[in-house]
């Protein structure tokens, strides 16, 4: 029951996805070392199943130039000059897939792959102007819906959320504060783009598509005090319980 | 010329991918005297090779090594998190946009043309993939190349001294730096795009223009 509940919150997803990049699908492919398969997303079931009856898997070129790979690849840099790729291609496009496709792979620590790829039907030009539009919030999102699935899949509540470093504390804190990102590049006494690198690596451990988000979560998971020295005090504060 | 190339694909190029590891072993065990493990054919290797990482590497006209560095991204585990920590007071960098580059290494013959075409490199895979920075581990006399090739990174900690300091450092992506390394490098932005595209399938065109 939980566990049908967590299906279809996955399944919920990548339909909001979908609608709100205005694709045609979004998929999300989970493959052990030694080809176990399951999968969420909005292809055409008979699609699906189609393809796990034919085992596609092993010819698909998305699978294969994604396997043990960390870059994100825009379809039409794939293989598909071989004749059993031509006409698994032909096959996708008539069951709806789209003639386009962009995938993010995530590599896992046995050899799994997950995939987090959406696929449209537009000519090049304008498939070029989604990469390049949306590639960076492309790998983000694919990477907390990984988080989410494997948190999901391994019947335990969400990862606990990672403990954020010094100085990713005192950067988001200053933020919290309001302060503009060149103060506090200057509060902490380096440049601009390492703070960036700071700011970067606070809100992938966050889970967080932006620096407000990551502020307000960190916030709320008591990770940073916004407004003050409290973080620091050992006790007597009013309305502080005691530990 | 650049090639990017995954571990798994090296073994399709023998001369490249040993040339490679015996340049590494000459530069990190004999040259620097780092603790690292060289086996009987001369090679150094070490357990981030057997992650699949990628490679960027110079490939001289006969086929051999010329200079190279390896890339993992931070989202997974990487050198710099694993043992480089305490130089940055403990602080974990952990992002997809977060690259780390390590064993830059260069040939035995190598001109600095070959130094500034690792760096070119290694803007191009920002450029291509939406990161915002590399993150490296150096010695002092990268220090110098990098300075002399106008890239130098933002030194976030060192340990050691002399000869044995060792620091990690930020290189942000900043388009505007590309015209200048591709002079460095001497090489046009064509065949620089050319190789890339040579490596991934074709990707770089469509992202966007910068010099």
């Amino acid at each position: 029951m939980e566990q049908a509940e967590a299906l279809e919150q996955i399944q919920d997803l990548t339909v909001q996805l979908r609608d709100m990049f205005a694709v045609d699908h979004v998929v999300y492919h989970w493959l052990s070392a030694d080809g176990e398969q399951y999968g969420f997303g909005t292809y055409d079931p008979v699609w699906v199943k189609h393809y796990v009856e034919n085992d596609y898997i092993r010819i698909d070129p998305v699978i294969i130039g994604c396997f043990q790979r960390f870059h994100p690849v825009d379809w039409r840099q794939l293989d598909w000059s071989s004749r059993a790729a031509k006409a698994f291609r032909k096959d996708a496009i008539g069951y709806g897939v789209g003639n386009q496709g962009f995938s993010f792979p995530i590599r896992g620590p046995n050899g799994q792959l997950a995939l987090l790829t959406t696929s449209h039907t537009t000519d090049d030009a304008s498939w070029d102007d989604f990469i390049q539009a949306n590639q960076r919030e492309w790998i983000l999102i694919a990477h907390f819906l990984n988080r989410k699935v494997l948190s999901l899949a391994a019947q335990r509540r969400p990862e606990p959320i990672r403990q954020l470093s010094p100085r990713e504390v005192e950067a988001l804190t200053f933020l919290g504060m309001g302060h503009g990102r060149a103060q506090v590049a200057e509060l902490l006494n380096i440049s601009e783009h390492t703070l960036r690198a700071y700011i970067e690596s606070a809100r992938f451990k966050l889970g967080a598509l932006n620096t407000t988000h990551a502020v307000a979560r960190a916030v709320g998971e008591g990770l940073i005090v916004v407004g003050g020295a409290a973080r620091e005090a050992s006790g007597g504060w009013p309305g502080r319980e005691d530990e | 010329m650049l090639r990017y190339i995954y571990g798994n694909d090296l073994a399709r190029r023998p001369v490249l991918k040993h040339t490679m590891y015996r340049d590494r072993a000459v530069q990190f065990a004999e040259r620097l005297h780092w603790a690292v493990t060289v086996d009987e054919n001369g090679e150094e290797h070490d357990e981030y090779d057997a992650m699949n990482p990628l490679y960027v590497i110079w490939e001289n006209a006969d086929g051999t090594h010329g200079g190279s560095m390896r890339f993992l991204p931070t989202s997974e585990r990487t050198m710099v998190n694993d043992h480089f920590s305490n130089l940055l007071n403990g602080e974990r960098i952990e992002s997809p946009y977060i690259w780390e580059c390590t064993r830059f290494v260069l040939g035995q013959q190598a001109t600095p043309r070959v130094a500034a075409a690792m760096m070119l490199a290694g803007g191009e895979l920002m450029r291509a993939f939406s990161l915002t920075h590399l993150l490296g581990v150096f010695d002092p006399r990268m220090v110098r190349i990098y300075s002399m090739i106008g890239a130098s990174p933002e030194v976030l900690g060192s340990a050691g001294t002399g000869r044995d300091k060792i620091s990690v450092g930020l290189w942000p992506f900043r388009p505007e730096d590309r015209a200048r390394v591709l002079r460095r490098a001497q090489v046009t932005s064509d065949q620089s795009e050319a190789w890339f595209d040579l490596s991934f399938g074709q990707s770089i065109q469509a992202m966007q223009k910068v010099a």
